[in-house]
């Protein structure tokens, strides 16, 4: 342990600025949102229908929609996801897991709206003449935010899975398990704790995605009754009622939105936080 | 219990595939209908280049000023960002004391999570306070974005310029202090050249996130046909946002095709900042670990 440091004084005034604008950020937003709880009792923010012209501004329906969308986005990409990480150390064609991380490393750098113009223009319309309806859906965001969510999941997963492949590879090698064997009864069981925490993070990231819901959900503010409905999130809603209708209720509601996107965002964060801590200390 | 073996196998197999192929069918799809946009008239349209370039003459049906609006963003947002993040990165790898260390990595864990659509949002919220209180003719623009960009980008450079100095090798310091350098000399003239490039790797994935990012620049001043950025304080057009734009309002074909021709333009970049960045972490840990073994 080297002893206590003093450090010159701009860079630790440079910290202490970082540390106080994020700290505003979050004042500024969560100030904002509980302003508009306050100022719109009498709009039923919380209540089920989005209809400005009879003055309802019932948010339920995006939040309904965000949670919907991002779980089964979850579902779908994480468990892609897990093939995927058991795919990069399988071991029986390593040119092949080369190939597939190359892809993944790739796709992380892909902008999101490039995912969204590209399904705009192929997977819309095989939706719709399969399936039928506009083609703008729960289902097709679903399948998209899936895909765009799995590089994330797939590198935390994987991080962890080479870690501990290679603490007790050894071991398990000289009691003559093969690569597959090892991988399905030694390391998945090991690493649970991080299983749930690329869960937790691939949720965060697809709650928080904007542009995919807005190009390819349709949009209504609805509560969904089939994969083939047009949905609303939470993020599609704040990018399309921007409004400077400085009292309305359009504006209470985008602020409401953000606050509640921050306070989830903050609950993903902090959980992911806490088990990497436990899993540090065990 | 073989059949659990047996499910993951298959899970395993179908997902790489699915991944795979689905991304070499978006890659063909946008490459075929990309490619033949590539030509000359895509940036400049009809317009003379020299004075599109420079913004004498409005282009009216080419992408430069959405890519002048995006490089715009990416100086500005680095300018805004670099020295913070890096400082705030050494200080967090070689001043801090525990209790800081602690307090302030949380605080920067939290901003990384924060969704960038919500980003935009505080951007607005923040305009709209200040025309409320002391700038009543503000409104949304680059600056705004910018700063609300750096915000966003801040956690990512702080996390890589820390880990670029922890990963160094704890004889380097040592060796410094030995030969009686003050701390600061060693982290001018030892620490942080050897950490050089993995911080400016660290830097130019920030820089791809700036420049792929839309939904900040959708609620702090974007719009679709601004022109050639006129100004700090004045709006603006953006490639990310263009293609957003083409995807929901395009009139004919030819502007669908424009749309493809800038898709590729923006992936070019951020393949781009993507590879380099790759390159010097390599490079920085091919000189610390590989050579050592």
């Amino acid at each position: 342990m080297p002893p206590p440091r003093r450090s010159q004084l701009w860079i630790r005034s440079l910290a202490l600025g970082v540390g106080g604008v994020l700290a505003s950020v979050f004042a500024f937003i969560m100030f904002s949102a509980l302003e508009a709880l306050a100022r719109g009792r009498g709009l039923s923010l919380f209540g089920n229908l989005w209809s400005p012209g009879a003055g309802q501004f019932g948010i339920m329906p995006m939040i309904a929609a965000s949670l919907l969308l991002s779980l089964s986005a979850l579902a779908l990409g994480w468990t892609v996801s897990l093939g995927c990480c058991c795919a990069l150390h399988l071991r029986t064609c390593p040119r092949l897991s080369k190939l597939l991380m190359g892809i993944l490393r790739f796709m992380t750098a892909m902008p999101t709206v490039v995912y969204g113009f590209a399904a705009v223009f192929l997977l819309v319309p095989l939706i719709r003449s399969a399936l039928g309806g506009s083609g703008f859906c729960w289902f097709t965001a679903g399948v998209v935010l899936a895909l765009q969510g799995v590089p994330t999941m797939t590198l935390v997963m994987d991080g962890a899975m080479a870690s501990l492949e290679k603490e007790t590879g050894i071991t398990s090698a000289a009691l003559g398990f093969t690569p597959l064997q090892h991988l399905v009864w030694v390391v998945l069981p090991s690493m649970k704790p991080w299983l749930f925490s690329a869960a937790v993070l691939g949720f965060g990231r697809a709650m928080g995605d904007t542009l995919i819901p807005t190009m390819l959900a349709g949009n209504a503010p609805q509560f969904p009754a089939s994969p083939l409905d047009s949905v609303r999130t939470l993020t599609a809603h704040i990018s399309l009622v921007l409004s400077s209708d400085m009292g309305g209720g359009e504006h209470l509601s985008l602020m409401l939105s953000g606050g509640i996107l921050l306070t989830i965002s903050l609950l993903v964060s902090l959980t992911v936080r806490y088990i990497s801590f436990r899993g540090r200390r065990r | 219990m073989r059949c659990r073996e047996r499910v993951i196998l298959v899970v395993s197999l179908v997902s790489g595939f699915l991944v795979c192929v689905s991304v070499f069918i978006l890659m063909a799809f946008l490459l075929r209908r990309g490619l033949p946009a590539l030509r000359g008239d895509l940036l400049f349209g009809n317009t003379p280049v020299m004075e599109a370039i420079l913004g004498l003459k409005p282009v009216w049906d080419g992408i430069w000023p959405a890519m002048a609006g995006t490089l715009g963003l990416l100086i500005l947002t680095m300018s805004f960002a670099i020295i913070p993040g890096v400082g705030c990165g050494i200080f967090l790898a070689c001043y801090a004391t525990p209790r800081q260390k602690e307090g302030l990595g949380l605080a920067v864990d939290l901003l990384a999570g924060i969704p960038s659509i919500v980003m935009g949002l505080f951007g607005f919220i923040l305009i709209l306070f200040l025309r409320r209180t002391f700038l009543p003719r503000g409104t949304t623009c680059m600056l705004l974005a910018s700063f609300c960009l750096a915000l966003l980008v801040l956690p990512s450079l702080i996390a890589s310029t820390v880990s670029s100095l922890e990963g160094l090798p704890e004889e380097l310091s040592l060796t410094a202090e030995a030969l009686g350098f003050s701390q600061g000399q060693a982290l001018r003239h030892v620490l942080l050249p050897a950490a050089g490039n993995g911080i400016l790797s660290g830097i130019m994935l920030a820089m791809g996130r700036t420049a792929e990012d839309t939904a900040v620049i959708m609620l702090t001043g974007v719009v679709a046909n601004a022109g050639f950025p006129a100004g700090l304080l004045s709006k603006f057009e953006a490639l990310p946002f263009f293609v957003y734009y083409t995807a929901a309002q395009y009139a004919d074909q030819q502007e669908l095709t424009r749309g493809f021709g800038a898709i590729l333009v923006l992936l070019l970049l951020s393949g781009g900042l993507l590879l380099g960045s790759w390159y010097l972490q390599r490079k920085l840990e091919l000189r610390w670990r590989g050579e050592r073994g």
